[in-house]
């Protein structure tokens, strides 16, 4: 089984946000919610960098380990899914996620939280695979498919990479050596605890 | 004439620029040899040292959303795997054993010339609905938050996810809603009770004394002794610790950052645990601890001689204020 991650090359992004308009299509994400999103460091500055910015999927994921109902788990592909039926809306996650990936719809009274919604690698949730109950609550499997991750398969520059970690890692050192520089995999100490030495 | 130099104009420009191009091109691909387009490049590394996250510009409305990396959550984690439940289980285990050890080794506090028969007025039904109405949120509130904090460990494994789910989600909604009243209750108490709950000479004297905890000792008090004091004041205070941090978390981010919101967790969770451990003891006290003690709150009316033996400074205004100097509010026993 792959252990998979995601890589987003900052040198390549060009901020057009996509990625971003992929995933809220290809699942349908209600108002308000952003599963992903494009931060940018340094606007306008000399040495600005665009980061496209979801769910990492860490290795030891601070967003199970603070759940006070357990609702998170790993599948075999190492990617961290949550259930809906069990999230309570504590927003504990989000207190927790060093990436700020938790989303919750505002449907809770006081206008607080609802069930917690985050990017799921494609992969859906507990619920059989591609069902329109699945569908309905995390949005579509495309792994159960056989594809990968949406988002970083139409990323026309190619700045954002899905897969394996150790094929996209090996494709970015690839990238580095050619072109000679590299910013560095964003968030991948944070989330896997390890870097891709170049 | 205007034509041709016009035309003349255009071929003399149309050659400026291809000799430009010309001379200019070998020198612009040498120039992209020596310049690194990343010399300046923002470093994750470098700003994560500098400012404990990375923050950047966001184009959707979610302006949250615009920090990138928060490696703080990590520390939240932390104190809240770690830190928090070790609190919480040294302060409620450690007060459940205080408390075992006492009752074993001291028992029920009695009143040592028996019951007069005779009783004496101590709140009236207001006093006792505010305390009551207190209470029952606070257990409430209590039982939901450790929920919260050790229902993973505890009650998960005995009753399964989805009951467990189902029970703490109405757990959430209890806590959240009944943390109105019990916020007007703590605002309630703290007007009814602040004449009496001033800390005077006589508590340094019951202090002194240990509070008649140990051997068969009763310093004199007023209305309350500095003990209840102390449990007026944790209550107060306490009280609006809980609910200022409670609102904060009810509420999220309104008028809070990320730091500000685990702060009120962190000061939220310490609080409470503390909370219960104290009120564990208010309870004892109140009900197996201290013969005649319960009934203060219950019928509202005490014993004379357990007000001669726990509050005779109190007795004897009370006893002052009658008019004919007997024994005032004060009913004969049937």
């Amino acid at each position: 089984m792959a252990r998979m991650k995601f890589l987003c090359d900052a040198d390549r992004c060009i901020e057009c946000n996509a990625c971003v308009t992929a995933c809220k299509n290809e699942h349908e994400v209600p108002w308000g919610i952003n599963r992903r999103r494009v931060v940018t460091i340094n606007d306008g500055k000399p040495g600005e960098r665009s980061i496209s910015m979801a769910c990492m999927h860490c290795t030891d994921a601070p967003c199970a380990a603070v759940c006070p109902v357990s609702c998170f788990y790993t599948t075999a592909d190492a990617v961290v899914l949550h259930s809906k039926d069990l999230c309570i809306g504590c927003g504990y996650c989000f207190y927790a996620c060093p990436f700020g990936a938790p989303q919750y719809p505002r449907v809770g009274n006081f206008g607080s939280r609802g069930k917690m919604d985050k990017c799921t690698f494609c992969a859906g949730g507990p619920e059989a695979d591609i069902t329109k109950a699945e569908y309905d609550k995390y949005g579509s499997n495309r792994l159960a498919e056989g594809k990968l991750p949406l988002c970083a398969e139409m990323c026309s520059t190619k700045s954002l990479l899905a897969g394996d970690g150790e094929i996209i890692a090996q494709i970015y050192k690839e990238r580095v050596v050619k072109r000679g520089y590299g910013s560095g995999a964003w968030g991948w100490k944070t989330a896997y605890k390890e870097t891709i030495a170049t | 004439m205007t034509k041709l130099l016009a035309q003349a104009r255009y071929i003399v420009g149309a050659l400026a620029l291809a000799f430009i191009v010309a001379v200019a091109a070998p020198a612009a691909a040498q120039q992209a040899t020596s310049v690194n387009p990343t010399a300046s490049a923002v470093k994750e590394e470098q700003l994560l040292q500098q400012l404990q996250q990375v923050q950047g510009r966001i184009s959707i409305p979610d302006a949250q959303a615009s920090t990138l990396i928060q490696p703080a959550g990590q520390n939240w984690r932390q104190f809240h795997q770690v830190t928090l439940p070790w609190i919480g289980a040294i302060a409620i285990l450690g007060m459940i054993v205080l408390l075992l050890v006492f009752y074993l080794s001291r028992g029920m506090v009695k009143i040592e010339s028996g019951r007069s028969g005779r009783t004496v007025v101590r709140f009236n039904s207001f006093e006792r609905f505010v305390h009551w109405v207190t209470a029952t949120c606070f257990i409430i509130l209590g039982i939901t938050g450790l929920n919260i904090t050790f229902g993973k460990q505890l009650l998960l494994p005995l009753i399964g996810p989805e009951a467990f789910t189902a029970w703490s989600l109405w757990g959430k909604y209890a806590h959240n809603y009944l943390s109105f009243p019990f916020a007007i209750g703590v605002v309630l108490i703290f007007l009814i009770w602040i004449a009496g709950n001033i800390p005077n000479r006589t508590d340094i004297n019951w202090i002194r004394r240990g509070g008649g905890l140990f051997g068969k000792d009763h310093p004199p008090a007023y209305r309350f002794n500095a003990g209840q004091k102390m449990i007026y004041w944790i209550v107060i205070i306490g009280g609006t610790a809980v609910s200022v941090t409670g609102y904060m978390l009810m509420f999220p981010f309104y008028g809070t950052t990320m730091a500000g919101m685990q702060l009120a967790q962190v000061v939220h969770g310490i609080v409470a645990l503390l909370f219960v451990a104290a009120m564990l003891a208010h309870i004892y006290i109140g009900t197996m601890g201290m013969e005649g003690a319960f009934e203060a709150m219950g019928t509202g009316t005490v014993d004379e001689n357990w007000a001669k033996q726990h509050h005779p400074l109190w007795l004897e205004e009370e006893k002052g204020k009658a008019p004919s100097g007997a024994t005032p509010r004060a009913t004969p026993a049937e």
